[in-house]
């Protein structure tokens, strides 16, 4: 096997027993980049010379066998979503097209400390907002699995990269299934933990009542080890929870003999591809195998889901971008122009992308005077409803099965003149951030030679659970250990 | 002509910097005194870099509930912070965040005095809500410079209802909001430091009416000179559109400290949509009875208190009392004077607002930074009313103690002036001026007697002004009479 395609179990492995070193594992991944992303695009910046010399340290920690963690040596990278200090960082946007920040993410601070290497930061759609990459103000990122088709979206080129073997791991971060619907498409590992499980400082925020930072990996094992290193309660994140975070890694092999599988009535009722719709009973049939008691349940405001995600998208989005005004960083018109208020104008009419500047409009009217009551307010109170149906579900099974979306990779260009029709892919991924809960989405066969991803769905705080269930259905099936034959 | 007499309706809205060490969202020093370079208290959070997140300075809010409660108010249960959005410069993240349905406190009054009728008069207090600063603008040419040293320093907003009817009574709010504030350690109270801030809602109506005319409302009074100003001026202004039958405009007004004038910065056309909704970032504060109570174990003895017992203790005027109660360190400083000293309550009253005030305000004295330990200036008052000094010797001393606060006794040593009241010695040298000047002795004898007083300077000015007044008055009466 190639050592860029090494889980990171593996790869510690061999780290440890110095059967391979970071460098010789770094540069092995460097050079995958430089033969493969030229077609995929996953990366917007590579840190090459900067990933050398982090291997290099993580090298000489190994070697003294002290402070080793799991992650010690493993090359990852980030969607550019996180602030790197010294490393560009666009969100996908032009408007940040040369920013370089003075301090990084608090996640990112965490894997530096536990020694993992940085090789770079993947594309994604601007802002967080779309479904398959296509809105990166740079360029398109291509599904590992066919060249043609997108990789999913917004993590698009951290699921792509983990599939193709171009970081043994990646960050990315789930608003409405970004983490997860890229997965899905690209035949990994996604999760989507719980609101608050891990810090957001340091992320661009999108909607900060959503979003939820998260490890996208090869396997369940190696998405147990991320979420261990990365979660936690920080003091720079007032939303973050205080929680204590289990070792998830030891109890992975727990049974799951008994546990109670629920399967939400409404996301069956909802549409969704035929050939998705198979592998899905395929998967149910395997957990019955394993002892798990499968049975209908209903989470009746599903249909609601969907609107009420967008109404409150738009309304936070709206205020979170406002910072991005071209006068203290970042891109700045070069126009002339009268005011300062012409200056921010101007800024943002030439530095944000038409799908960011509509959600922005969106937002700013449904929280207008006379309109808050009729939009934000009542979608606040459908999302209390939303939150309820789960807690409601959770009496009665200890998770819910649910495809990551109702289709597989659609062809690049397809949707994008339909925002609409882009909308309705996040149809079964967003309920999960409007409740706050986790979700991991795994791979669970193919349709029509293309990846299908199905999301297990936990109460807050259940990642444990989650991982039990995933690892154990990974012991059973081989679909996570497929990987693209890239040509 | 008839002219109609018009009552003005006022509200204000006082913006307080509140004293916490950090910012209300960082790490940062709050304490952006104007020495310092620009932005060189920043961070990610205060300029609004992307990712950055606001984590609460729990500091502020109890500061809040503080002023909450010395105003009488509601402190509310839940405290929920907001989004207002709007762009401008100094405000880096294109939204401010405050509190907009559940501020603080609410519903709460104050009293103040009308110093015109002298009466006391109740203002109600609608509401107090804690939000972020913004930095500080700086023209310069075609440039415009942004200091953000100031941003995100916790603001105090405290809303009266339209209670006051005169600019004489919203000056004793503001003045009686900033010593509350002082007195409970929340506020510098250092108007030059811009830490209190002013907007005043007015409108004006037929005395008597009952009916609410168009209001206006004027923004950035940084003192209460322009508070005053401004306020009277636009008061005028209104009476003066309707006495020419016009109409007064909602709008928000500018004062031009300058031509002293109010302008329009905005019409209701041009009004904002704050767009509010809760911020996200910062979870709902849950303000329990237990965490209230303790802040309220904290409230110090505030001025309407301390009024009253310096007038039953001290047998003092309310008039006096004020004078002395107006800064909370003032008020501390006489009462620690009165007790290390044997010198008469009054007689320390009267040198405390008199000569100790006058080198304050000469020297240009933070009254929070008083030179003088109450202990020496207690010693020197002493020393006076036992005659060991006279009135003249004392003042110098108290000179020379606003600059070195030396121990008085060394002082007198040292400068060898303990008051002369050796009564052979004065005999002599009264004897011998008599004898130098014998002109002015003829000239008094004949009858001009305000040559008494010179002859007193005389003698003062032999002994370098340490001889005893009383003694030295008693024995030049004597001789005189003796001369005839
Ligand atoms: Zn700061």
């Amino acid at each position: 096997m190639e050592l860029y395609n090494l889980s990171i179990r593996k790869a510690h492995e061999l780290l440890v027993k110095k059967q391979i070193s970071s460098v010789e594992l770094t540069s092995a991944v460097l050079a995958n980049i430089h033969r493969l992303d030229p077609k995929i695009r996953a990366y917007l910046t590579v840190v090459e010379q900067r990933a050398l010399e982090q291997a290099r340290k993580a090298d000489i920690r190994l070697h003294s066998r002290e402070n080793i963690t799991p992650l010690t040596g493993i090359p990852y990278a980030v969607k550019d979503c996180f602030s790197t200090r010294g490393i560009r960082t666009t969100c996908g946007s032009k408007i940040l097209q040369d920013y370089i920040p003075q301090y990084s993410a608090s996640v990112v601070e965490k894997l530096n400390n536990a020694g993992a290497v940085l090789l770079g930061k993947h594309n994604m759609d601007e802002f967080g907002m779309g479904s398959s990459c296509e809105n990166s103000a740079f360029f398109n990122t291509h599904n590992p699995w066919n060249l043609e088709r997108v990789p999913g979206g917004s993590s698009g080129g951290s699921a792509a990269s983990v599939s193709a073997g171009l970081s043994l791991f990646a960050i990315g971060e789930d608003t409405g299934g970004s983490i997860r619907m890229p997965a899905g498409f690209c035949n990994i590992v996604g999760l989507k933990p719980t609101y608050g499980r891990v810090s957001r400082y340091g992320h661009i925020a999108l909607v900060s009542s959503f979003d939820s930072v998260g490890p996208l990996t090869q396997d369940v094992y190696d998405c147990a080890t991320v979420l261990q290193t990365i979660a936690g309660k920080d003091p720079k994140d007032g939303t973050s929870l205080p929680d204590p975070v289990p070792i998830y890694t030891t109890s992975l092999e727990k049974s799951i003999n008994g546990l109670r599988l629920g399967i939400p009535r409404e996301y069956f009722q909802a549409g969704m591809e035929a050939g998705v719709e198979t592998v899905l009973q395929d998967a149910i049939r395997v957990f019955e195998k394993l002892g798990m008691q499968v049975q209908e349940v209903s989470l009746p405001h599903t249909r609601a889901a969907l609107p009420v995600y967008y109404l409150i998208l738009f309304a936070e989005a709206s205020a979170n971008l406002a910072r991005f005004d071209g006068t203290r960083f970042g891109y700045s018109t070069n126009q002339k122009v009268e005011s300062v208020i012409d200056l921010i104008l101007q800024t943002r009419q030439e530095g944000f992308g038409e799908e960011v500047k509509r959600r922005i409009m969106l937002g700013a009217y449904t929280l207008s005077a006379g309109y808050y009551d009729a939009y934000y307010l009542k979608a606040q109170k459908v999302r209390s409803l939303i939150r309820e149906d789960f807690r409601s579900a959770f009496e009665k099974c200890d998770v819910l099965l649910a495809p990551t979306c109702p289709t597989t990779a659609f062809k690049i260009g397809e949707k994008k003149q339909d925002p609409l029709t882009m909308y309705l892919s996040d149809i079964f991924v967003v309920a999960t951030n409007l409740a706050g809960v986790p979700a991991l989405s795994l791979p669970c066969g193919f349709s029509e030679g293309l990846p299908v991803g199905m999301q297990l769905i936990g109460n807050h705080l259940s990642e444990e659970i989650l991982f039990q269930i995933g690892y154990a259905y990974q012991a059973e099936t081989e679909w996570h250990n497929m990987h693209p034959l890239i040509t | 002509m008839n002219t109609i007499k018009y009552e003005p309706i006022i509200g204000l809205e006082i913006h307080a910097e509140l004293l916490t060490i950090t910012k209300m969202f960082c790490g940062c020093s709050a304490d952006h005194s104007s020495l310092l370079e620009p932005n060189t208290l920043i961070c990610p959070v205060c300029t609004g870099l992307p990712g950055a997140m606001p984590v609460l300075n729990k500091k502020a809010v109890e500061q809040s509930i503080l002023v909450g409660l010395a105003l009488n108010c509601t402190i509310n249960e839940v405290n929920i912070f907001a989004r207002k959005n709007y762009f401008y410069p100094d405000l880096p993240k294109g939204y401010q965040i405050s509190q907009y349905d559940h501020p603080v406190a609410s519903d709460g009054w104050l009293d103040i005095l009308d110093e015109n009728e002298g009466t006391r008069q109740r203002v109600r207090i609608r509401r107090a809500h804690l939000e972020e600063d913004t930095a500080k603008l700086m023209h310069k040419g075609n440039f415009a410079l942004i200091d953000f040293n100031r941003a995100g320093v916790p603001l105090l907003e405290i809303v009266s209802e339209p209670d006051m009817h005169s600019v004489q009574a919203i000056l004793s709010y503001a003045n009686k909001i900033r010593a509350i504030l002082r007195y409970l350690g929340v506020n510098s109270g250092d108007m030059e430091k811009g830490v209190l801030r002013f907007e005043a809602n007015i409108s004006v109506r037929p005395l008597g009416s009952q009916e609410l005319n168009t209001r206006t409302e004027i923004k950035n009074l940084n003192s209460f000179r322009s508070l005053t100003q401004a306020s009277s001026y636009e008061i005028n202004r209104q009476i003066d559109l309707y006495n020419n039958g016009l109409d007064v405009n909602l709008e928000t007004l500018g004062w031009d400290e300058v031509k002293g004038e109010t302008y329009s910065q905005r019409g209701k056309e041009e009004a904002h949509d704050y767009r509010y909704f809760p911020e996200p970032d910062i979870p709902p504060i849950l303000v329990d009875r237990s965490w209230v109570q303790t802040i309220s174990s904290q409230l110090p003895e505030l001025p309407d208190a301390k009024n009253k017992r310096f007038m039953e203790e001290y047998g003092l005027s309310l008039q006096e009392v004020r004078s002395l109660t107006y800064e909370k360190e003032f008020a501390d400083f006489f009462e620690k004077v009165v007790t290390l000293s044997s010198s008469p309550t009054k007689m320390i009253y009267n040198w405390l607002t008199g000569e100790f005030t006058r080198q304050i305000n000469e020297r240009n004295i933070d009254i929070q930074k008083i030179p003088v330990t109450p202990e020496n200036f207690a010693q020197l008052l002493d020393l006076f009313s036992s005659r060991v000094i006279n009135d003249f010797t004392a003042k110098e001393i108290l000179v020379e103690i606003f600059i070195s606060n030396k121990n008085v006794r060394d002082i007198i040593s040292e400068k060898g002036l303990l008051q002369i009241s050796d009564e052979n010695y004065l005999t002599d040298l009264i004897n011998r001026i008599l004898s130098e000047n014998p002109d002015p002795v003829k000239q008094y004898l004949a009858g001009k007697e305000s040559l008494f007083q010179w002859f007193m300077g005389q003698v003062s000015r032999e002994t370098k002004g340490k001889s005893d007044p009383q003694v030295v008055r008693q024995l030049l009466q004597k001789i005189l009479k003796n001369n005839n």
